[in-house]
């Protein structure tokens, strides 16, 4: 059993609550303890940081106090990866300037908190929690229905890949592997396409749509065409415009779209045998009413 | 020594022929370049291959190329590191993207990159006449803001890299972005205000960045040309509250006052006021604004028949139970009137080293606060 200050952001709550209700369901079977930071704020996706540094690296070491005060965690987790690259983007800051960093804890003091420099610490979204603290054997033993035959194009987000200076590429070289090697372990065949690491274009859909669906667009097209039955996300944000945005992104492109895009718990927890519905699966803009009769129609082994 | 495969994407225009990949065999020592290894397989293989180098040293930045997908200069890029990225043991070399090849590995920098830089006016333009007797000088910490613009050697590997030049050619682009900084951020200069307004009122200038970080990834410089297009943001925005029509000011504010009020993001309000420069009302009700909701509205109602987006949660949006402190924080920094910045190209990563101008400025607002 693993414990975890657990940050869920706020699509995941907001517009996206399949996620949250996903991880909710998912954690146990995969023996993570889940303390929910229910007075943590937002990461300020890198918007709040744009208009004040000092204001987004308080905001975020708030809520690394907050994770730090959790008694017994073994770190923080978040389920978002413009989450997990605008905390790494903070924390960053925080630990290279201690003048800087006791500057911004006294923001904190009058609550009584204050962020710890401590390199064993870590903030960690679920993807690279599975990979690196579970492990993809222990992942394994614990699948019960392997997505046998299911062609899963992986889309990482920006965020949790780049630059990979910052987010401790040294320490573990394969993080932009992961989706695959996860997609892998569930008995699923990962599909290799053009897009996998680029954006999504959800930052700028309120300031210039039509670049911002194209990108969308031209990624979900070069999954198909290269034989996805679907796509999976770390990223809530990417999900917004992959799949809510995804047929209005369909008219940017000059391409027929209609592939569902799961969220990377939603996926796990296919494997560990948890049904569509219980992972909202409903609850998406693209049906994902084929897959989901697919999967439910493979077979489920007792767990090992 | 250790044997390499290059597969090295070949054009002739001049042939009438599309491009095509040729494989090429090459000795080398691992902590060669790989610029060396295409030299070697022009020199002892095929004298036709194209390649612009010089210098050889990372300092002229004339061979940008892709390795293995990734854009880089080739003179900067050990051949064993390229080949740890090769699949299947060949290392892949094209040109760059985002602009047209001339030949081979050679691109046209004209028409893409040295355009868009002309295009944010790359010069000076003094606040006042320059001194007749003397240098214009400054002082050097006034300087020290702009030193990472000042660091790039246009060699426009970020220009290949950029995702967003890749959806939209008209996009200004990373590298002019970042030389457009380098004059803002200068005290010298006089057309701070028109520069900013300028960039942020172009559809596809200062907004137009979806803030991938594959420029910041690529460069061989640490010119974080990302970083720089958020200063421009910033400075834009904040300092002279340029209202552009890309809803780039509207969308900032919208977001930043959605978390002091709430504390998690009220993502239903994100929309209208972003549209309204900030405003819910002047979201709602002008013509401009009420314009692009409608153009949401597919979505949102997608949203609502899907479950995702309830009624409920369109209109209520819980505050975080300690909001009071939230608002605390805001009002702390944003009226203490400094603006505080660490930037890691100047005071190092990790090294908890301390820079001058941070120093004063972190002093100055902590003395404005006590007092």
């Amino acid at each position: 059993m693993i414990k975890v200050a657990y940050w869920p952001g706020c699509v995941a709550r907001g517009f996206a609550p399949e996620l949250h209700g996903a991880v909710a369901k998912v954690a146990p079977l995969l023996d993570i303890e889940l303390v929910e930071l229910d007075r943590a704020n937002c990461c300020g996706a890198g918007v709040i940081a744009e208009h004040n540094q000092e204001l987004a690296d308080t905001l975020n070491a708030r809520t690394f106090a907050l994770a730090q005060r959790v008694e017994g965690a073994a770190g923080m987790m978040n389920i978002c990866s413009t989450c997990q690259g605008a905390q790494s983007e903070c924390r960053e800051r925080l630990d290279a300037s201690a003048s800087y960093r006791e500057h911004i804890n006294k923001h904190l003091a009058p609550e009584g908190l204050s962020y710890r420099k401590d390199d064993e610490w870590w903030n960690k979204n679920l993807l690279w929690l599975v990979v690196e603290e579970i492990g993809l054997e222990t992942l394994r033993s614990k699948v019960v229905r392997p997505l046998t035959g299911l062609k899963v194009a992986p889309f990482y987000g920006c965020y949790i890949v780049r630059p990979t200076r910052r987010l401790g590429f040294d320490r573990y070289p394969d993080r932009d592997k992961y989706l695959s090697m996860v997609i892998e372990a569930l008995g699923a065949e990962p599909v290799e396409y053009a897009g996998s690491h680029k954006c999504c274009g959800f930052p700028i859909i309120t300031m210039n749509r039509r670049t911002s669906l194209r990108q969308a667009g031209r990624h979900l097209a070069d999954a198909i065409e290269a034989g996805a039955d679907c796509l999976v996300t770390p990223c809530p944000l990417c999900h917004l415009n992959l799949d809510m945005q995804q047929p209005e992104a369909a008219k940017f492109v000059g391409h027929e779209l209609g592939v569902p895009v799961l969220h990377f718990p939603q996926l796990l927890g296919l494997a560990l045998g948890l049904s569509p519905k219980e992972l909202g699966m409903g609850k998406h803009v693209v049906s994902t009413r084929e897959i989901a009769k697919r999967v439910e129609s493979l077979p489920v082994a007792a767990a090992a | 020594m250790p044997e390499y495969t290059l597969r090295i994407r070949r054009f002739d225009p001049e042939s009438g022929e599309p491009p095509y990949w040729r494989d090429y065999k090459v000795e080398l020592a691992p902590e060669r370049s790989v610029l060396e290894a295409i030299l070697t397989a022009k020199g002892q293989e095929d004298g036709s291959i194209a390649i612009r180098c010089s210098c050889r040293a990372a300092i002229c930045g004339s061979c940008g190329v892709r390795i293995n997908g990734r854009s880089a200069l080739a003179c900067n890029t050990k051949v064993g590191e390229a080949q740890e990225t090769a699949r299947d043991g060949v290392i892949v070399i094209e040109p760059m993207a985002n602009m047209p090849v001339v030949k081979d590995l050679v691109t046209d920098m004209e028409s893409v990159h040295w355009k868009k830089i002309r295009r944010v006016t790359p010069w000076l333009i003094p606040a006042e006449e320059p001194p007749a007797d003397r240098e214009y000088t400054v002082p050097a910490e006034a300087m020290l803001d702009v030193t990472q613009t000042m660091a790039c050697i246009q060699c426009g590997v970020c220009m290949s890299a950029c995702l967003s030049l890749e959806a939209d050619p008209e996009f200004i682009g990373p590298a002019p972005l970042a030389k457009a900084y380098r004059f803002v951020g200068d005290p010298r200069d006089g057309m701070t205000e028109e520069r900013l307004r300028d960039l942020a009122e172009d559809p596809h200038g200062l907004y137009d960045c979806t803030h991938c970080f594959s420029c910041v990834e690529v460069c061989p410089k640490d010119v974080a040309p990302m970083n720089q297009i958020m200063r421009l943001r910033r400075r834009a925005a904040e300092d002279f509250g340029i209202k552009d029509r890309n809803n780039g000011y509207g969308h900032a504010v919208a977001f930043t006052r959605l978390i002091e009020k709430y504390g998690t993001l009220h993502e239903a309000q994100l929309l209208p006021r972003t549209f309204g420069d900030g405003s819910l009302v002047k979201g709602q009700t002008e013509p401009g604004a009420v314009k692009q909701l409608l153009e949401n509205l597919p979505t949102a109602l997608r949203g609502l028949k899907s479950g995702k987006v309830t009624p409920k949660k369109a209109f209520f949006h819980p505050r975080l139970p300690d909001q009071k402190e939230i608002k605390r924080i805001f009002r702390e920094i944003e009226r203490h009137g400094e603006r505080i910045e660490l930037n890691l190209y100047i005071v190092g990563e990790g090294g908890d080293e301390e820079d001058a101008a941070t120093t004063a400025a972190i002093a100055a607002a902590e003395g404005r606060q006590d007092s």
